[in-house]
């Protein structure tokens, strides 16, 4: 009797096995289709950064990468809404993105050569242009990063930041001693404790931690930005179309911002405007949304939903939020700063 | 399988042994492999799905690989000798930011073995001692340990060791104003920082001795055993060994001139430098580790206790042994048998429990490996294989160690 019920069990085994074992395979052009299929966009955000990713206490996701989420749902279905975003801590984002748990990499991530040649992954631009800096308390009378030898620091494992900060104490023939925490807010609380001296993180990200401290005034940020940190939303390798798509989401907001076009007087334009490089974003004209097979109007809808990038800037990170950080790189390359996008034709 | 018994040789003679085995028992010699015979019904079908597990799994990682590549994931374990270039808080091996990924894993490794084995330590330590005390006639001491058993058994560890670990921070005062014991010893939220002895010239005199102590003491009982059984006598045994093993080398070294010198742990900048250092993410882990482990392991030992019968006790003392002697000669061996087995299983938790460290930076295998490790390098695949592999030898290898002890301790069946 053992020995027939083992036969059956046997037999349903392998049948099971042979079903697990269909093949695994990822079309190139099929993230465009999922999305649409699903009816929204899987992001991964960050766990709780102000100003780049923050649940407000009504629970609606905040932040300048929050928004460009919905920027890329209101180009692909038309709907800003249309996003469903995964929080994701520093060791969880890339592997998320690999496995193809969201389509949409946005969470102040850096942009390396290993990340964009070894993961399988590729940076679609610069949302953000950052560095490194450090945080201390104003009692230790510190005026510049150079006098941290032998310091407690601070850090949130998993990011490039643990990299320059061996590299900076190295270079400067300085000691340290890492106190890596899991999370921000882990990070911050150490801080706040006392086990470490310094915090170092992106500047974006200090000015965020330091709103989070109970004595937000007893802490100060150092001059020094040690490292290069261009942060912007990734997708997965192989996928050309839908990487075409998320790199012009953040090219037709910095585009509308250079030809003033904004959420309030976008429909305005719409009806009146004259300008052929406006009428060509708004699809009006010229390719409008063949080339990345969306609907015609997809850069009117980001526009209109979101706003342009020096509207969401400013709301998110920039003089309209608690944050208040200056444009500095971020600003418009006409305007000194960094932010440049190809024209829309 | 089990094996089977031998055949019978008369009709088996024409085939080699083995096979003669594989017949259920030789009966039918030229029909060897006669699907109607359940026994070779059974083994084709176990090697069957032995090779459909293999392939199962073969396919598995063929499949993953396949996938890795079309993704352009880069794999293959070359990552693990280039340079990390970051710094980690606590190494018991020299580790520099230029040192391999490699080296960071054997890193976090030793720290995981190191809150472990002096978790283990400390947890049945104070496991026995509250196990004990529940037991205790004293009403009040037996409530305490009950008390101490309820609370710690059924609050989550993590929360445990977050209560620790911001307890320890927001109690201790700043480095400036460290608390310190004959300038020698500190104590601050960064650490508790000791002296670091350094061995002088005639310090391997000491070792020596230490050394020789150790050995005669085991000659030592050796041969008061075989003079015990011999003629009953007993001889003082531990303030012996204590003389050889503390007193001896204490000799040696006060004859030598005291040849040990001490690196004082200094405050030059932010922090105290030099000698040696216990950082409050160890203290805090193994607190709670210990603590909780503890409730659990008092637990089984208070029942280990309780099943040897109270008959056994009034028997040896009927035959007129001492308290100490019915403790350590009856009580406990018995007690044994039943607490190892649970016992390893505390054992292998706390190991497991102890990758709990990353919650509170700790560097640990998961934190450095798993953690930062992997997220430089992205090979998801293979850090957490390896992390997983290390989690499962170490705790193969606790269970290897306990059964071969519970083996040994164990009745023999008469």
């Amino acid at each position: 009797m053992f020995q027939r019920k083992f036969t059956q069990g046997c037999a349903a085994c392998l049948a099971f096995a042979s079903l697990c074992l269909g093949p695994l395979t990822a079309v190139a052009g099929d993230t465009l289709d999922a999305v649409k299929k699903r009816g929204f966009v899987q992001c991964g955000v960050n766990t709780g950064l102000p100003g780049f990713s923050n649940a407000d206490d009504q629970g609606e996701w905040t932040g300048l990468d929050v928004d460009f989420c919905r920027a890329v749902a209101a180009a692909v279905l038309g709907d800003a809404q249309k996003v469903q975003f995964t929080p994701l801590t520093a060791k969880e984002r890339l592997t998320a993105l690999q496995s193809g748990e969201i389509d949409v990499l946005s969470r102040n991530t850096t942009w390396t050569l290993t990340r964009d040649t070894s993961l399988g992954i590729n940076f679609t631009g610069v949302s953000y242009y950052d560095g490194q800096g450090f945080m201390v308390t104003k009692a230790l009378g510190i005026k510049s990063a150079k006098e941290l030898d032998g310091a407690a620091v601070c850090i949130l494992a998993g990011t490039t930041t643990e990299l320059n900060l061996a590299d900076y104490f190295r270079t400067n023939g300085m000691e340290y001693e890492p106190v890596v925490f899991d999370t921000a807010d882990q990070t911050a609380r150490g801080f706040e404790a006392g086990r470490c001296d310094v915090l170092t993180s992106d500047q974006s990200q200090l000015y965020g931690v330091r709103l989070k401290l109970k004595e937000a005034d007893k802490a100060e940020i150092l001059p020094e930005v040690i490292s290069k940190e261009p942060l912007g939303p990734a997708v997965r390798q192989g996928d050309d179309d839908w990487f075409n798509i998320v790199r012009w989401t953040l090219f037709a907001m910095v585009n509308a911002e250079e030809f003033g076009v904004t959420a309030a007087n976008v429909d305005e334009m719409k009806k009146s405007t004259t300008n052929p490089e406006v009428r060509r974003l708004l699809g009006l004209e010229g390719i409008k949304g063949k080339g990345l097979g969306l609907k015609d109007d997809w850069a009117y809808q980001i526009v209109k939903q979101v706003g342009n990038y020096g509207e969401v800037f400013a709301r998110t990170v920039g003089s309209g939020s608690p944050l208040g950080i200056p444009r500095g790189l971020n600003a418009l390359w006409r305007d000194g700063g960094l932010q440049y996008a190809p024209p829309i034709r | 399988m089990k094996p089977q018994p031998a055949a019978d040789k008369t009709s088996s003679r024409q085939l080699p042994t083995w096979l003669g085995w594989l017949s259920r028992s030789g009966q039918r010699p030229s029909h060897w492999l006669n699907w109607r015979d359940p026994q070779v019904r059974a083994l084709v079908f176990q090697a069957l799905f032995v090779v459909g597990v293999g392939a199962l799994l073969a396919d598995i990682v063929a499949n993953t690989l396949a996938n890795m590549e079309s993704r352009g994931i880069s794999t293959g374990f070359g990552f693990l000798s280039s340079e990390a270039g970051f710094g980690i808080l606590q190494t018991l091996i020299p580790y520099s930011e230029t040192s391999s990924f490699g080296r960071t894993f054997v890193v976090g490794l030793l720290n995981t073995l190191l809150v472990s084995v002096l978790g283990i330590a400390l947890a049945t330590l104070l496991g026995f001692v509250i196990g004990i005390a529940r037991l205790s006639t004293n009403w009040l001491l037996a409530r305490l340990a009950s008390v101490y058993i309820e609370v710690f058994r059924n609050i989550p560890l993590l929360l445990q060791i977050f209560f620790w670990y911001f307890a320890v921070l927001q109690a201790l005062p700043s480095p400036r104003d460290s608390l310190s014991l004959g300038e020698a010893v500190f104590l601050n939220l960064r650490g508790l920082y000791l002296p670091r002895p350094l061995p002088e010239a005639g310090f391997d005199w000491v070792m020596a001795a230490l050394a020789l102590g150790i050995l005669a003491s085991i000659a030592l009982r050796v041969w008061s055993r075989r003079r015990q059984a011999r003629t009953g006598q007993l001889f003082p045994l531990l303030p012996a060994a204590l003389g050889l093993i503390v007193g001896l080398p204490t000799l040696v070294f006060v004859l030598a001139g005291a040849p040990l010198g001490w690196e004082l742990p200094v405050l030059r900048g932010f922090n105290f430098r030099g000698g040696i250092t216990m950082i409050p993410e160890l203290a805090a882990l193994l607190l709670a580790l210990s603590i909780y482990t503890a409730a659990f392991i008092a637990e089984i030992v208070r029942a280990g206790i309780q099943s040897v019968d109270g008959g056994q006790t009034e028997a040896a003392e009927a035959l007129g042994l001492r308290h100490g002697q019915i403790l350590r000669l009856i009580v406990i061996p018995q007690a044994l048998r039943v607490i190892i087995p649970p016992l390893t299983s505390q054992y292998l938790n706390l190991l497991k429990n102890s990758s709990l460290a990353t919650a509170i930076g700790y560097p640990d295998l998961v934190n450095v490996f798993a953690g930062t490790t992997l997220n430089q390098t992205g090979q998801a695949v293979e850090v957490i294989a390896m992390t997983m592999a290390v989690y499962l030898t170490i705790s193969l290898l606790i269970s290897l160690f306990m059964n071969w002890y519970n083996a040994r301790s164990a009745l023999n069946a008469r």
